[in-house]
């Protein structure tokens, strides 16, 4: 559990021969049953969310709600629980391509094995990729292929049952969809994409994570993610310009659901209530003052983020399309996102085929240098790293980087802008214009092939503790090279779920690193007009290099 | 369902130890039983008041303060907090005030 001491589990993750069965599997894998035990799951959903989300969508997508126990033998699964999975199988592979080709075209060459952070961190081999995907492929071949009926085991396949069902619950909630494997696999096999499809087989039973759900339920009905209400919402901005006011003399009166806005802003709710994001948003807020940005924030689109996406498809549907309902509703031209991560992949990939084309926007046009975002000219929709960088290259921002001297820094590439939207270097490039001081990590764990922080899709929760750092020792390990190695005491990043789950990873295997997101780093640097004479602290209240109180100095 | 009791009472909570119902369910004897949990010897003025805050804050918003905010409305910086709830705003003073967790990035 979380108990355990960084050097011990460290010891534990090199030596011990895997989380699951602490021992050398002497087993054939379809064998090996999975065993669930506190901290290697996390909480099925409450019934009264499994309830209200099931009235929300068409019937049979969240399966009938009830109380039940992981640990036990009895899920308390409907009679019929193994048709509807096949069912649901069936119909999936005739809607989604993909799902098929993936299904039927591995060689088990074994290029993404050692790719997954969850491998190396369990040493499982059922978190091997190749074998997650496996888990599903089995049935698949039993079901559906000549081979598999005929020949069954000796062809890899194996019937539907409880064993196979507890394998998917167990090892697709220790994917985090973060595609890493994927790069490396030459078919090019996107097993995120089974583990979205073997998740959403699971909440065909009801079989689900609170985590997911809950978070989903209150974005569908309160706005986010949160459940942060209109008026809280509201109050926590002002706070934090309050605090800006204190920390740069600028006065930031921002507007809320303003029909008629150029630009509507959206970012995950975490940004307006949680630290560290809270210094991202305040980073936000300051830049678009100075840029005297025609743009407005929404109460009811108020979560960038899209647990939906880690659940079902329609979920995923669903809470995409509210951001562009709100867009409609207020007549803006074109929507600007913040610093989150999966929201990137559900508008960048699946919203073309989900809710379709936003044709009734714009296509984004920075209003200060005039660039036309024809990337997004689909989604109409632009990442502020990009729309930052933009204005960076048109030399619009008067920019300080000394005043990010008491930070040496390194950049995470968040898993889905990096590789769901191939947002790599506009990151960057701005850092390179706001800090004086970056570092790159090794270069096998940056940019496409960057480690996930561990705990992305839903999995962020507490009971799974030693899981989440196990997960993510890889990143941590690249950020301990360049800590020991250049001082690095900076990790920043364009994710949500990233600023929250690297706090605490850091916090357990490299102490004094702390997290920002990049345009907190933008908010230290930006010369505002009118500002105070002197920028005594950071947008957290932290002494500035060459201030008192520093270390450094 | 999972259930805690605590001088003859019986309390439903959830996985983490938090009250299902919430405030509905919440009384002195919930604070007694949280307070022996969080190793706190004797309830202060301290307490007291960051219980009524978040309790007050919980009606009108239906979710937690922001720590910055709690920490503002009381008057006690975030440190103080930590030495009267060695788990945290959370995990210790929203448990003992009857408060849920919060989801999502965080």
């Amino acid at each position: 559990m979380a108990d355990m001491k960084a050097d011990e589990l460290g010891v534990s993750v090199a030596r011990d021969p895997s989380m699951m069965t602490h021992a050398v599997p002497t087993k054939d894998w379809m064998d090996i049953e999975a065993v669930f035990k506190p901290g290697n799951y996390c909480y099925p959903a409450k019934t009264s969310i499994v309830e209200y989300l099931g009235k929300e969508l068409p019937p049979g997508v969240m399966g009938p709600a009830r109380d039940w126990d992981v640990e036990s033998d009895d899920w308390k699964l409907p009679d019929n629980w193994k048709e509807i999975i096949i069912d649901g199988l069936r119909q999936r592979l005739d809607k989604f391509r993909s799902l098929k080709i993936f299904m039927d075209c591995c060689v088990r060459c074994g290029a993404c094995a050692d790719k997954c952070h969850f491998f190396l961190g369990t040493g499982d081999p059922k978190n091997m990729p190749v074998m997650r995907a496996e888990l599903m492929r089995s049935v698949y071949r039993h079901e559906f292929t000549k081979a598999g009926k005929i020949l069954g085991r000796i062809a890899g396949a194996r019937p539907m049952t409880f064993k196979v069902l507890k394998d998917w619950f167990m090892y697709y909630y220790q994917c985090t969809e973060c595609r890493r494997c994927s790069v490396f696999c030459p078919y090019g096999i996107d097993t995120a994409e089974i583990t979205m499809m073997g998740r959403e087989l699971l909440h065909l039973v009801a079989v689900n994570i609170n985590w997911v759900l809950e978070p989903v339920s209150n974005s569908n009905r309160t706005g986010n993610h949160m459940g942060l209400q209109p008026h809280t919402l509201k109050e926590n901005v002002e706070y934090l310009c309050d605090d800006i006011e204190e920390i740069t003399g600028i006065k930031i009166t921002p507007s809320w659901n303003r029909k008629g806005a150029e630009i509507l802003f959206i970012t995950p709710s975490a940004d307006l209530f949680a630290e560290p994001g809270i210094y991202t948003c305040m980073g936000y807020l300051l830049l678009f003052e100075y840029l005297g940005l025609d743009y407005t924030w929404s109460t009811y689109a108020s979560e960038g983020g899209n647990f939906g996406s880690f659940s079902t498809n329609e979920l995923m549907k669903k809470l995409n399309g509210k951001m562009y309902a709100e867009a409609k509703r207020l007549g803006v031209k074109w929507i600007l996102g913040g610093e989150c991560g999966h929201m990137w992949r559900v508008v960048h990939q699946y919203m073309g085929t989900m809710t379709g084309p936003a044709d009734f926007l714009e296509v984004p046009k920075s209003p200060i240098t005039g660039t036309v975002f024809d990337n997004a000219a689909s989604t109409k929709m632009t990442h502020i790293s990009e729309f930052t960088a933009d204005l960076i290259r048109h030399g619009k921002l008067k920019l300080d980087p000394s005043r990010n001297d008491h930070r040496t820094v390194t950049f995470h590439d968040s898993c889905n802008p990096a590789r769901g939207m191939g947002l790599i270097e506009e990151p960057r490039y701005v850092l390179k214009h706001v800090v004086n001081k970056i570092h790159e990590m090794p270069e096998n764990t940056t940019r496409e092939k960057t480690f996930c922080c561990g705990s992305g899709t839903g999995l962020n929760t507490g009971e799974i503790m030693e899981l989440r750092m196990r997960a993510g020792l890889p990143r941590a390990n690249a950020v301990q090279y360049v800590h020991d190695k250049y001082g690095v005491n900076t990790l920043s990043c364009v994710c949500a779920i990233d600023r929250a789950t690297l706090t605490a990873l850091m916090g357990y295997w490299v102490p004094g690193v702390e997290v920002t997101g990049v345009s907190e780093l933008v908010g230290n640097a930006l010369i505002m007009d009118g500002e105070k004479e002197v920028r005594e602290t950071g947008l957290r209240f932290e002494a500035l290099a060459g201030s008192e109180g520093d270390a450094n100095v | 369902m999972a259930t805690i009791e605590h001088n003859g009472k019986t309390y439903n909570v959830d996985e983490d130890g938090f009250l299902t119902n919430g405030m509905e369910e919440w009384d002195d004897n919930w604070t007694d039983y949280v307070k022996a949990l969080e190793g706190i010897t004797e309830m202060t003025d301290e307490h007291n008041k960051i219980i009524s805050i978040l309790q007050e804050y919980y009606k009108k918003n239906g979710i937690a303060p922001m720590v910055r905010i709690l920490s503002k409305t009381t008057g006690f910086p975030l440190k103080r907090i930590y030495e009267l709830f060695p788990s945290g705003p959370g995990k210790g003073a929203c448990k003992m005030a009857g408060l849920p967790k919060p989801t999502g990035c965080v």
